[in-house]
């Protein structure tokens, strides 16, 4: 244990920014067409919340079920764990949460959009729009080319912070154990963006202390049975 | 004042480079002086062979994963290495897909008979099946050097590296620690075990090692692996922002990293440096510090003094 706080964050950095980056640009140049998938499925999710109608916390659990697992098996499995050893652990956290997602969204039904007027809905959309939007903006900025970004429900870092966005608006309160492993990922993700040195890590750091906030904001769950 | 090392050998001139100069004879064992561009060597002390002093690390660097294009990058950088007569390039499994990418590079090269691949074992179990996916991966009928990565249980890896030496299914034996840690159990193993190799931290400004691992490696006879001479690259992007001294071209140095280098290389105790690189031309200026004049003591602690105040 007195050894391994002798490890500055950058000794546990396997690979170079380069081979990270490039990563991400062989990731989707062989999963395209996904990305079209990927897209069409967030903005689904986004109508999906507006419609206050409880039959749709299912669905969108299990879409969203359903990128924490494409994520697991086709980012970190098949294309993180090339350079990373430590992505087979990430990919059990990820098929972790998605097997959560299911758990309590579609077979408890303990996640639905009711229409909500509490202050913390007003950080929430906010949140969302840094989980569809910054992600890959920030990368471009701070140097990743268009076939390298972030995507949510392709990548690890956007499907995290959009996570913790949906589930914020949430109503009644999501579960609290929906949001450890986006929170933990935002912690892996800015870390690993810390130690290449890029301005992106600040992105999943500010989302997950933002998250916080709002989940220490929002009212108990109201659900009467809920263990959560 | 600049000097060939005593212990320093002239194993074979790079094949492409002219050989000249006046060799002569300087205390212990077969040394020479002759002019650059001789390729310097040292003994590993328990059997003699011959090591260029400058090695190939992969440390992150070899780390593409199934990237063809930066795979077939590393392989020119290793034909690099082995053009201007490098041999010793070390990896470990902890560093993600290096090891496929070294295989990859040498069945490419067509397996240079020079190589000398030195390992490790990383595992708290089951080290023989490890090391048989690491040689797997090297594309390799034999490992020729197989180091305890950071001591990871060392009492149970260590013996198998023992038998398997035994067993002429590896030649050597060695234990590795990196950034200074763990020092004081290094210098046990070193004292309890007929180890051939320890591989240290060891640069112009992280001299730690000079007190007691160098000197003890020389008194039981164990070669020496220097590993991050460039801080990570840390220190040499420190260093590249201010000009070379002119009194470098003493020692030959016509590079920021042949001046570090050579710091290291010059101490009699160590047999190889081994800096990563993933460039062409980082490898070419590297192995430089494998030829020409090396700095003595008075001008060790000048480059370390000069660096220092940077």
């Amino acid at each position: 244990m007195k050894d391994w706080l002798t490890y500055r964050l950058s000794d546990l950095l396997l690979f170079s920014p380069r081979t990270y980056y490039r990563m991400f640009e062989l990731y989707h140049q062989e999963i395209w067409p996904a990305q079209l998938v990927a897209v069409a499925l967030v903005l689904a999710i986004l109508v999906l919340m507006r419609r206050d109608d409880d039959r749709h916390g299912p669905v969108i659990a299990g879409l969203l079920a359903a990128c924490w697992l494409w994520v697991a098996i086709m980012f970190h499995v098949r294309r993180y764990a090339t350079i990373n050893w430590a992505a087979r652990y990430f990919a059990v956290l990820f098929v972790a949460q998605a097997a959560l997602l299911v758990w309590n969204g579609v077979v408890r039904r303990r996640l639905t959009f009711r229409r909500q007027s509490e202050a913390s809905a007003l950080l929430v959309p906010g949140l969302l729009v840094i989980a569809i939007a910054i992600p890959p903006l920030v990368g471009r900025v701070t140097g990743r080319t268009w076939s390298q970004v972030e995507l949510v429900g392709l990548t690890p870092d956007a499907t995290a912070i959009a996570t913790l966005g949906i589930l914020l608006l949430a109503s009644p309160r999501a579960p609290r154990a929906l949001m450890v492993a986006p929170l933990c990922w935002c912690v892996i993700g800015g870390a690993t963006s810390w130690a290449l040195g890029s301005a992106e890590a600040w992105v999943p750091i500010v989302a997950a202390a933002g998250a916080l906030t709002g989940m220490l904001w929002r009212s108990p769950v109201p659900w009467p049975d809920s263990s959560a | 004042m600049p000097i060939w090392n005593g212990v320093l050998t002239r194993r074979r001139m790079v094949h492409h480079l002219a050989l000249g100069g006046i060799a002569s004879v300087l205390g212990h064992g077969v040394a020479f002086a002759s002019q650059a561009h001789a390729l310097l060597t040292r003994r590993i002390p328990s059997s003699g062979e011959e090591l260029p002093v400058v090695g190939l690390g992969t440390w992150i660097t070899f780390n593409v994963g199934d990237d063809v294009a930066a795979r077939d990058e590393c392989a020119e950088v290793m034909r690099a290495f082995f053009e201007a007569g490098g041999r010793l390039i070390d990896s470990s499994p902890m560093y993600g897909s290096s090891q496929s990418v070294v295989g990859h590079g040498l069945t490419k090269l067509g397996r240079p008979a020079s190589l000398f691949s030195a390992d490790k074992v990383w595992t708290s179990s089951d080290g023989r099946r490890q090391i048989e996916e690491t040689r797997r991966r090297w594309r390799v009928p034999t490992l020729d050097l197989v180091q305890v990565h950071n001591l990871l249980s060392w009492e149970e890896q260590l013996p198998v590296l023992f038998a398997m030496k035994a067993e002429k299914r590896i030649r050597y034996v060695g234990i590795t620690t990196s950034e200074g840690r763990r020092h004081r159990e290094i210098e046990q193993l070193m004292r309890a075990h007929p180890l051939d190799f320890v591989q240290v931290t060891y640069n112009v400004l992280d001299r730690e090692v000079e007190q007691r691992i160098l000197p003890l490696a020389q008194e039981r006879r164990i070669a020496v692996i220097v590993n991050r001479p460039f801080r990570q690259g840390a220190l040499i992007d420190h260093v590249r922002r201010h000009p070379l001294p002119g009194w470098a071209r003493e020692i030959d140095c016509a590079s920021w990293a042949q001046f570090l280098l050579k710091f290291i290389v010059a101490h009699p105790a160590v047999t190889c440096a081994i800096p990563a690189t993933s460039s062409v031309a980082h490898v070419q200026e590297n192995m430089g510090a494998a030829s020409g004049r090396l700095p003595d003591e008075t001008m060790r602690n000048r480059m370390s003094s000069y660096v220092a105040q940077l």
